[in-house]
């Protein structure tokens, strides 16, 4: 029925099929439509946020989906400035998953501020001292790059291409590709170092505390590296994900070995400045401040030892090294393995810079807070999943996201009858039955 | 000396609270609940969502009878000047520049129809003397005539906080106006918690004036002093028996405590092994 | 009651921080126009072209 819509050459389940699974994914959507809905029109006392936890589980998804967006900002310099052209098979997937990243990130800043009306006062009573600040600019500007990325993918689409204006707006936006992801790179280190500096500029909390380089904390310049070291293992991970549910062969091997090969270099560099960051914080700035680095990780129920080792060894620094050296590289099973563990180690750093910061006593009679989310906050944060679910599903199944899928994934018979056969759809479900299935 | 000068004409205001003294009955919480227009709810049982501009602490010596000893601390908005004036915790990281730092009084003050709501100012004071009103507020009925008409009532989703009754300083300046005076009186410009408190346990007054007790008991000093980790330290207190929640911090704040205790001073702050208070200026004393 | 005026402030600080944010939003006005403006004229010119991506 859809067919005149798939991209030539390639294959795609029955509409009904896809249809199901949309109605599957909208089903937890609309769950999440109306927790965001409730607290829009109830307000935050929908959450169980309180006034020891005013940032939460909302700051640290944020924090999480920019990070492992990243990988958009990352791929798009590697191949656009630094001219690893192997990566235009994937550049078009790290854009829409940097797309989804980041256009939820708005959404749960949408959600997440008291006054939601009032956003705009960020840019109009801006205070250019505050990292807040400078997320929010840099953030808005990078996401209208990153859907001026996407857009040329829309209009590749078989129907809309076929308009001529479209057509050579689509050819005209690659032509300049180039200076948009320049810019992207520019805005996104901004942004993710101020994400960065967010916790880092806290003086009155010692546990998120750090020194300075100028105006930015060591957190800036982590948050950036860390972004562009894991955002790629996000990029990547979803491709092997998006491969075993298509049960099709996507990317070739070579542009997903040398993206997992810089992820890994991007890893091991950042581990090491992390590991030495930690230790000076944990020597030095913590001790300066009157605390002990191990007070930070005792007497409470969740925020222990554990918690460090995961981020920084089980998350930090075994998938680098998975990802540095060629036999765990090459094979699936441990390169898959070293992009679910990057991925967990950065989102467990952002969750410990947001809510342990949050956690820890800072006055000497005070206690650790802790919290669990209302279903509210859970439903709203799994919502731009579900919506990320969707896009994906759209733009896979409408657009050219992988320009070897049709190489890598031949449809049998005479290239004349290609386009019948995308026609007809593989169970043909929706083509009229043919005598003989009668 | 452009520098001094300067210090010497603006104003500081702030305030000392003799802990040995206080003795926890909350009469300033009510006070400053009726001044500002503190809303509250039906069940108030979670005091993380209970909003108190000033709120008391209790706290012990960890020791056990006949030893022990208890203390209450009163916490309101402690106004820091941060590592130069204007540099709160709060104050810097606001991106909509709804709460600010006044050059000319020392307050901080909360701007609460600019404030959207992001709470970053909240993760960023270690005093929590910042509220975010989760709910509208509900005034029992006929309640709401008996608010006062200084104070604007907040809305949901704007963060407030205490303000040194700031109302109070501007009547007290159009007073000053009205009776062709340049400066406000001491006895005119008191915040209601100072005036509540039965024990007469807070004195609040302008830091920098030696003519206002609060100055007199805190002696802060005029130069900017550098504590070991190198942290500038504004305001120190001369007085043996006086400190600074956090001082160590560099938070700089406006609110001094005083107390003839040591383990009271000490809870003040956070030291590691057998770092004593005193320590902490060492090398400064040194030079 | 809106906040329609504007806090014009003159500083360092200002200056690099607008400057940088104008900049960056200048290459993505001007990148875009270029792509329409083009595009347009490539519409009128005629033909569909034959662009390989």
């Amino acid at each position: 029925m859809d067919s005149a819509l798939i991209p030539e050459g390639v294959k795609r389940c029955s509409l009904w099929k896809f249809l199901l699974a949309l109605s599957i994914t909208s089903g937890v959507l609309l769950w999440g439509v109306i927790a965001m809905l409730l607290c829009w029109i109830k307000g935050l006392n929908q959450t169980n946020m309180n006034d020891y936890y005013g940032f939460a589980l909302w700051i640290w998804a944020d924090l999480a989906v920019i990070a492992l967006g990243g990988g958009a900002f990352f791929s798009g310099l590697l191949k656009y400035i630094i001219g690893k052209d192997e990566l235009k098979n994937l550049i078009n997937y790290a854009v829409l998953i940097g797309f989804i990243c980041y256009s939820s990130a708005l959404l749960i800043l949408a959600i997440d501020v008291g006054q939601p009306m009032r956003s705009w006062f960020i840019f109009w009573h801006a205070n250019i001292h505050s990292m807040l600040t400078e997320v929010a600019f840099c953030l808005s500007c990078y996401f209208a790059v990153l859907t001026i990325e996407y857009i040329p993918l829309i209009l590749e689409n078989r129907q809309i291409n076929k308009v001529p204006f479209f057509h050579h707006l689509a050819h005209n936006m690659h032509g300049v590709m180039a200076i948009f992801a320049a810019t992207g790179a520019f805005l996104s280190f901004f942004h993710q170092g101020s994400l960065g500096g967010v916790a880092g500029v806290l003086f009155g909390r010692p546990f998120a505390f750090r020194d300075h380089i100028l105006i930015w904390p060591y957190t800036f310049f982590l948050f950036t590296w860390s972004a562009a070291a894991f955002g790629p293992c996000f990029t990547l991970f979803i491709t092997w994900m998006t491969e075993k549910i298509t049960r099709k062969k996507l990317v070739k091997d070579k542009p997903i070995l040398l993206l997992a090969k810089i992820s890994g270099w991007m890893i091991v560099t950042y581990m090491v400045v992390k590991s030495i960051d930690t230790w000076y914080w944990a020597t030095h700035t913590a001790p300066s401040l009157g605390f002990n680095w191990e007070f930070f990780f005792k007497n409470n129920p969740l925020y222990g030892k554990t918690m460090l080792f995961s981020e920084i060894i089980l998350g930090g620094w075994i998938p680098g090294l998975l990802l540095i050296f060629r036999p765990t590289r090459e094979n699936s099973v441990t390169r898959t393995t070293a992009f679910f563990l990057g991925m967990a180690g950065v989102c467990i750093n952002r969750w410990v810079m947001v809510l342990q910061t949050m956690a820890v006593p800072v006055m000497s009679f005070d206690s650790w807070a802790m919290y669990i989310p209302s279903w509210q906050e859970v439903a709203t944060t799994i919502l731009p999943v579900a919506y990320g679910v969707i896009l994906v599903m759209i733009s896979y199944r409408y657009l050219p996201i992988f320009p070897q899928e049709k190489e890598l994934n031949p449809i049998e018979g005479s290239a004349g009858s290609v386009d019948k056969q995308v026609g007809q759809t593989p169970a043909g479900d929706d083509s009229p039955l043919q005598p003989a299935q009668i | 000396m452009k520098q001094e000068h300067t210090q010497h004409r603006s104003k500081r205001y702030g305030m000392v609270i003799d802990l040995d003294k206080c003795t926890g009955c909350g009469a300033c919480m009510v006070a400053c609940f009726s001044e500002n227009n503190v809303p509250f709810k039906k069940d108030e049982t979670d005091k993380r969502l209970s909003i108190t501009w000033m709120k008391v602490y209790r706290i012990d010596n960890g020791r056990d009878f006949p030893n022990n000893q208890v203390c209450y601390i009163p916490r309101p908005c402690q106004h820091c000047a941060g590592q130069h004036e204007g540099h709160s915790p709060c104050v810097s990281v606001c991106p909509a520049t709804a709460t600010d730092y006044s050059r000319e009084t020392g307050i901080v003050s909360q701007i609460y129809t600019r404030c959207f709501g992001c709470r970053y100012c909240m993760g960023a004071c270690p005093y929590h003397a910042r509220y975010f009103n989760w709910w509208d507020p509900v005034w029992p009925e006929g309640m709401e005539k008996y608010l006062s008409p200084n104070v604007s009532p907040r809305m949901r989703g704007v963060v407030e906080k205490c303000s040194f009754c700031f109302h109070r300083y501007q009547l007290a300046r159009d007073k000053a106006y009205a009776n062709r005076r340049k400066d406000v009186k001491e006895a005119d410009y008191q915040t209601a918690c100072t005036q509540a408190c039965p024990a007469g346990a807070i004195t609040f007054g302008d830091l920098n004036n030696p003519g206002h007790a609060v100055h007199q008991i805190v002696k802060p000093n005029d130069h900017v002093v550098k504590n070991k980790a190198g942290i500038s330290i504004i305001g120190k207190s001369q007085n043996p028996n006086v400190f600074r929640m956090l001082e160590r911090l560099g938070t700089n704040t406006k609110v001094y405590y005083l107390s003839s205790r040591e383990w009271v001073r000490k809870a003040g702050d956070n030291y590691i092994a057998d770092e004593k208070p005193e320590d902490m200026f060492a090398e400064q004393k040194k030079h | 009651m809106l906040p329609f005026c504007f806090e014009w402030v003159y500083d360092m600080g200002h200056f690099v921080f607008h400057g940088g944010l104008w900049y960056a939003l200048s290459i993505i006005g001007m990148g875009m126009t270029y792509c329409v403006i083009k595009s347009v004229i490539d519409t009128i010119k005629g033909g569909k072209g034959n662009h390989l991506h």
